[in-house]
């Protein structure tokens, strides 16, 4: 069973493109990190799936199916029925996302459209099952009382409450202290699994995808590069691109030792996406090929798909 | 508790006065504001006789001007209020609706709001009352229906503003529509500018009416209003001092606190001039 799936999404600027065709799938209880740097298309893609895209940009091709139901061509009232009840989503900054001049509880009884004091005993159980402390405080409190951690549980709570099929979490550690990452985390993983809920993990931080997605799709400049269950990626990586960015993830064992392994050259930008593997420009192993041909994603061992005609090891 | 300085307790004074004075007219004025007495006329502030006494004195018909002060005191609290939260409610949603829908609705309204401020707002209410015919209800209505703009100039910035928070998107991310979003979440979050540039405008609604009843576009005779009662004492104002004296004296304490308390409240809302 498949809770979210994307197939040939396109995103465009004007004229240019910026997300090219990518696909995936998620499965119900189910943790996918879509992982890259900045710029590749990781939030624009989030934003595509609740269709809430800025007005500059425009959805050129592609199917998104959630469920049985077809995302594309939904009207935009029964879209916004479907936002935080069937898909929710969570933010990078905690505190920055949760209304200064409204309480927690009324938040989140926002997401079950119903005035507080009606669901209040539901509100009270999802703050408990989110890990806060003293909930019968908290749920009168307002945002500036609470840490950032704090504040993205009550975010969690929030989306979570109306028990959505699939959850976008963008960014949701990214401006937490590392401990806190750790909790929030594993939060997500036990909460994805107990309410099977699909998760879609968006990030740059490979140490976060290791630790609690199932499967991870590498994008680099607006293209799927690699995708696969987490485990074998990170031991068998594919695609250039996956295994030059695992290299460079400092180990505590070369510190000081070595200089830092790095990517040579810079992202292109979308106006400069010639023909050919987007990456070309930066890869050893790029021939002629590579610059005038775009490589289609094709299955390579373990259940991964690679998307080069050159990949490592094979 | 925070230290209020002595100033800013002058300014809740004056305006609670104005307030109690305008609410309790009929408790606080020992005389009818409209019982004529030709015997009477034009005495001085202090005069008594055998049945009443003038603190204030009285006007060209023997009326007691300290009664018709304070009445004077309720149709400016009146006008002022009502027609404040008039154009309120037109400006702020023109404005809510022009930020969060743009496009041809913020064209649309923020050209209105041009077009209505090249207008002089006096000639705009001669023109309405002289259509109309004068009297309490149409003077609220035109300065409700003329004063709306800046609150749409403000109220469309800080949306502006306001929905490009993260917590705005949240909301539409869990599927909040227009209408909750903006009463819920932007609402609130841009109360703040709005109710400083509501009571500036308050003070400026108190002007307009006293300028209206000057000319006697506003409160009809012999119902007494601030501007009326200048109006006709004008032609005694040799004679008789006090007919414009007192109410002049009046209006000017009260703008002025109003509108210092519209600095006062500007301080506590903006973030910028905290702490100075």
């Amino acid at each position: 069973m498949i809770a979210l799936s994307v197939r040939d999404l396109s995103l465009a600027i004007g004229r240019t493109n910026i997300v090219d065709a990518i696909s995936f799938d998620v499965a119900p209880g189910e943790v996918l990190a879509l992982v890259g740097e900045s710029g590749c298309g990781k939030s624009v893609t989030a934003q595509a799936i609740m269709r809430l895209l800025p007005a500059a940009i425009r959805q050129t091709g592609g199917e998104i199916t959630l469920g049985a139901t077809s995302l594309s061509n939904l009207p935009a009232r029964a879209m916004r029925d479907l936002r935080g009840r069937q898909i929710a989503m969570i933010f990078q900054e905690p505190q920055s996302a949760l209304d200064p001049l409204a309480t927690v509880g009324n938040q989140i009884a926002e997401a079950l459209r119903q005035p507080l004091a009606k669901v209040r005993a539901e509100v009270r159980q999802m703050l408990v099952e989110v890990g806060i402390s003293d909930p019968d405080r908290r749920i009168d409190q307002h945002p500036f009382e609470l840490s950032g951690g704090m504040c993205q549980r009550v975010m969690i709570a929030i989306a979570l409450i109306a028990r959505p099929a699939v959850l976008i979490a963008d960014e949701p550690t990214t401006a937490l202290d590392v401990t806190i990452q750790a909790q929030i985390l594993a939060l997500l993983r036990r909460l994805a699994a107990e309410r099977q809920t699909a998760v879609v993990l968006i990030t740059h931080d490979m140490g976060v995808v290791a630790d609690i997605a199932d499967r991870v799709a590498v994008m680099y400049a607006g293209r799927v590069a690699e995708t696969g269950p987490t485990a074998a990626v990170f031991a068998t990586p594919a695609h250039p691109y996956t295994a030059l960015l695992l290299a460079s993830i400092p180990r505590l064992s070369d510190v000081p030792k070595s200089a830092l392994a790095v990517i040579d050259g810079q992202v292109p930008q979308p106006a400069d996406y010639g023909a050919g593997c987007r990456f070309a420009g930066r890869c050893p192993r790029a021939d002629r090929r590579c610059v005038a041909e775009t490589p289609a994603l094709r299955p390579v061992a373990d259940g991964r798909l690679v998307a080069c005609f050159h990949p490592v090891g094979g | 508790m925070r230290r209020i300085s002595l100033g800013t307790a002058l300014i809740f004074a004056g305006l609670l006065a104005f307030i109690v004075a305008a609410i309790g007219a009929d408790v606080f004025a020992s005389n009818d504001p409209l019982r004529q007495s030709l015997l009477l006329r034009l005495r001085p502030p202090g005069t008594a006789t055998a049945t009443a006494y003038f603190p204030l004195g009285t006007d060209d018909l023997g009326r007691d001007l300290l009664a018709r002060i304070l009445y004077g005191a309720r149709a400016s609290l009146m006008v002022a209020a009502l027609s404040v939260s008039v154009s309120l409610l037109v400006g702020v949603t023109l404005g809510l609706m022009a930020g969060w829908f743009g496009g041809w609705v913020s064209i649309v309204a923020m050209r209105a709001v041009d077009t209505m401020l090249s207008i002089p707002a006096i000639l705009l209410a001669v023109l309405t009352v002289a259509v109309l015919g004068p009297g309490f209800f149409n003077l609220v209505l035109v300065l409700g229906l003329t004063r709306w703009p800046r609150y749409t100039r403000v109220a469309y910035a800080q949306t502006l503003q306001v929905a490009a928070l993260p917590y705005v998107r949240a909301a539409e991310m869990a599927g909040c529509g227009p209408g909750r979003i903006l009463l819920r979440h932007v609402l609130p979050n841009i109360a703040g500018p709005l109710m400083v540039v509501a009571t500036s405008e308050f003070g400026l609604m108190i002007l307009f009416e006293a300028s209206l009843s000057f000319l006697g576009l506003g409160i009809q005779p012999p119902y007494p209003s601030w501007g009326s009662i200048m109006s006709a004492g004008r032609q005694y104002v040799v004679r008789a001092w006090w007919l414009t004296a007192f109410p002049g004296a009046c209006l000017f304490g009260v703008v002025l606190c109003v509108n210092l308390f519209g600095d006062w409240l500007r301080d506590r809302v903006d973030p910028r001039s905290q702490g100075r």
